[in-house]
């Protein structure tokens, strides 16, 4: 698969709009029988590429291919894929079988063929039993289920998904996230999820593509987007709740790793990566830090402080942790657990000095002790 | 029953009277009481100073049916409801399908099809009046441009009432288009993008999801379209009178004739009964028929 060319292909694609928004060179490759995720904050144009891959938006420049087919100028209807609408856009006089063969009849299938269809799609969404009713006498779980089932009842090998689950309540969103994820599986599609929800994102994708402002600001797996973000918006943005983001001159200067310049400089680190102490003055580089409150939520608890001259941060510590607003600490981590991006234009930077980096892993690995080799 | 419980039930059954109270009394005045004493006058005969009105049962209907008169405006009011219902049907909704699209002055396009609903029906007739004047209007200058002799649309009965029901469905065309407009932007742009991804046509798209999401809005226009059919009679009095040899004469203008130009009232009321019969049926059918088969949101 990894040497086959990619499945979906958007060359230098631009799509702009009066109002602004809408995407800017965008290049992209999407790999067969994966799971897309677009990802990024509202305005960023992650909508605007799914519509541009499903043809509802023409590009003004670029090009795109699926399957090795140049489609960009080439009708939805013509592209051979199916797309499930964040309102699930289902047809609110017809009912549940006449919704899932719409595209069938027009297409003049076969009408034993559709029933055949009908009834798998039916099964596979669980939605046996309820094929005469009409949307508006569902649920909205079993809606987002007709949506699904429309989309699959083509049998074409790319589907694609405009936040889909954003209709649905906390608890539904979890089930049937596992539900979308295994029957993309099942039937090898390729799926195009658009999401403004990293949870989402974090958890159905094989690739996730962070965009902001038009552009991709990152490419990667999940892992690669929460371990090692690209930029600064990538650690801000994925993860809840988001890792804190630090001007460098804020801190101590005995922490800035050997070659960065602290006042052009953001630090970042991960909540579960922050080691609060209350055992003020026993380390000699801690950032002092005042607690300015706390969630509980059973297994873990969030807490909060505020740094001077920062936007504070949040710590994510296991089990219940009782700390009182007001408590003074002391803030540390581990070296590698520390996050370096460029203060400007936010990219990740990696301390050139490898020592400089070892050297805090040392110290740092035993927090509570009093090292003084800085 | 509990005490409370019952004289509470009492005083919401009272608030419910007292809320429909107002539009019962109007309602009873000026609707249920006039169809009654209408039907009751219909069953006397006509007096006179010297012959006093007397009980005749069903004999005005009965000189309805036998006057040619009746056959002639029934025939031309069947005709004239059969063509302007449809077409200004149609019309509104090709109009309003075009003002909705993304097209240079929109705004522009959907005030100038209403512009005609604005207009008095008395001055639209005016209006019309000038076109249709034989050689000097509009129609004959341009008729007249190919060639054309000139023509006297409403003097004529060949043509007297298919002037009459151009006027009247570009009178309504417009108004009805308004109904088609707001229905037709209450309908999300995701099912039209839905039924594009399902390969559907502009075609396939108007008629399996827009035509029947828009059945609402067409029963509601159908009926009015109906009743204006039978009520709306004002250009009439401008522009034929009914004319030439009743060729352009609808019910309600015949009517109004018996009423108040032969002042046979009895008669005028025994078809006015008739009238109201006639719409009640149609009304009966149209909500057992189309009813069912329409889905309201």
């Amino acid at each position: 698969m990894t040497n086959q060319s990619p499945f979906i292909r958007i060359n230098a694609v631009s799509r702009v709009f009066n109002g602004g928004n809408g995407v800017h060179d965008l290049s992209l490759d999407i790999p067969r029988g994966s799971f897309v995720v677009l990802l990024g904050p509202s305005g960023c144009g992650k909508s605007t590429t799914l519509r541009l891959i499903a043809g509802l938006e023409t590009a003004d420049q670029g090009s795109i291919a699926i399957d090795g087919k140049d489609v960009t100028s080439t009708p939805p209807s013509k592209r051979g894929l199916s797309m499930v609408f964040q309102s699930y856009a289902l047809f609110p006089h017809l009912s549940v079988a006449e919704n899932i063969v719409f595209g069938l009849k027009v297409r003049k299938t076969k009408k034993n063929e559709i029933n055949t269809r009908l009834t798998d799609a039916l099964r596979v969404t669980g939605l046996e039993g309820y094929q005469d009713r009409k949307p508006a006498q569902l649920s909205g779980g079993q809606r987002q289920r007709v949506a699904l089932a429309r989309a699959i009842v083509a049998g074409h090998s790319l589907c694609l998904m405009d936040e889909p689950l954003s209709n649905l309540d906390a608890k539904l969103r979890h089930a049937v996230r596992k539900d979308i994820r295994d029957l993309q599986q099942r039937l090898g599609i390729t799926v195009v999820y658009v999401t403004h929800d990293q949870t989402e994102a974090m958890s159905m994708a094989d690739i996730v593509i962070l965009m902001k402002d038009g552009r991709i600001e990152q490419v990667g797996n999940p892992a690669d987007l929460y371990l090692k973000p690209a930029t600064a918006f990538a650690a801000g943005f994925v993860g809840s709740p988001p890792m804190a983001l630090i001007p460098a001159n804020a801190l101590p200067a005995s922490v800035i790793p050997d070659g960065l310049d602290a006042n052009h400089l953001t630090f970042g680190i991960r909540p579960e990566d922050l080691i609060l102490s209350t055992k003020l003055g026993q380390q000699p580089w801690g950032i002092p830090a005042t607690v300015t409150g706390s969630e509980f939520l059973g297994a873990e608890t969030f807490v909060f402080v505020a740094i001077p001259g920062t936007d504070g941060a949040t710590a994510r510590l296991p089990g219940r942790v009782e700390i009182s607003p007001g408590t003074e600490v002391s803030l540390s981590w581990a070296g590698a657990a520390a996050h370096w991006f460029d203060g400007e234009h936010g990219h990740r930077l990696t301390p050139t000095v490898p020592g400089t980096s070892a050297h805090v892993t040392k110290i740092t690995s035993q927090p509570d002790t009093a090292t003084s080799t800085l | 029953m509990n005490e409370m419980a019952r004289l509470q039930k009492r005083r919401l059954a009272l608030y419910g009277w007292m809320l429909a109270a107002p539009a019962l009394a109007l309602m009873s005045l000026f609707a249920f009481y006039p169809a009654i004493a209408t039907f009751w006058h219909s069953l006397f005969s006509r007096g006179t100073s010297r012959r006093p009105s007397v009980f005749s049962g069903f004999e005005n209907y009965g000189d309805l049916f036998a006057d040619p008169t009746f056959w002639t405006v029934a025939t031309n009011n069947l005709i004239y409801a059969g063509v302007t219902i449809p077409v200004s049907i149609i019309f509104a909704l090709v109009m309003a399908l075009w003002a909705n699209a993304h097209i240079p002055a929109r705004s522009f396009v959907r005030s100038a099809y209403f512009t005609p609903t604005i207009l008095p029906m008395i001055a639209a007739a005016n209006l019309w009046l000038f076109f249709y004047t034989p050689d000097l209007g509009v129609i004959d200058q341009i008729t007249g441009f190919f060639g054309a002799s000139p023509t006297n649309w409403l003097g004529q009965p060949e043509t007297a009432l298919a002037s009459v029901i151009i006027v009247t469905i570009w009178k309504e065309a417009g108004f009805f288009m308004i109904f088609y407009l707001a229905a037709l932007q209450t309908i999300p742009p995701d099912l039209r993008e839905a039924a594009r991804i399902e390969g559907a046509g502009r075609w396939t798209y108007t008629r399996r999801v827009l035509l029947p999401l828009l059945m609402p809005t067409t029963i509601f226009v159908f009926v009015n379209a109906m009743i204006n059919s039978v009520k709306l009679i004002d250009h009439l009095f401008i522009l034929t009178k009914g004319g030439p040899n009743n060729a352009s004469k609808l019910i309600l203008y015949w009517i109004w004739e018996m009423a108040f130009a032969y002042f046979d009232s009895p008669h005028a009321a025994a078809m006015t009964i008739l009238v109201l019969l006639a719409l009640g049926l149609v009304a009966v059918a149209q909500f057992r028929l189309v009813e069912k088969r329409t889905h309201y949101r």
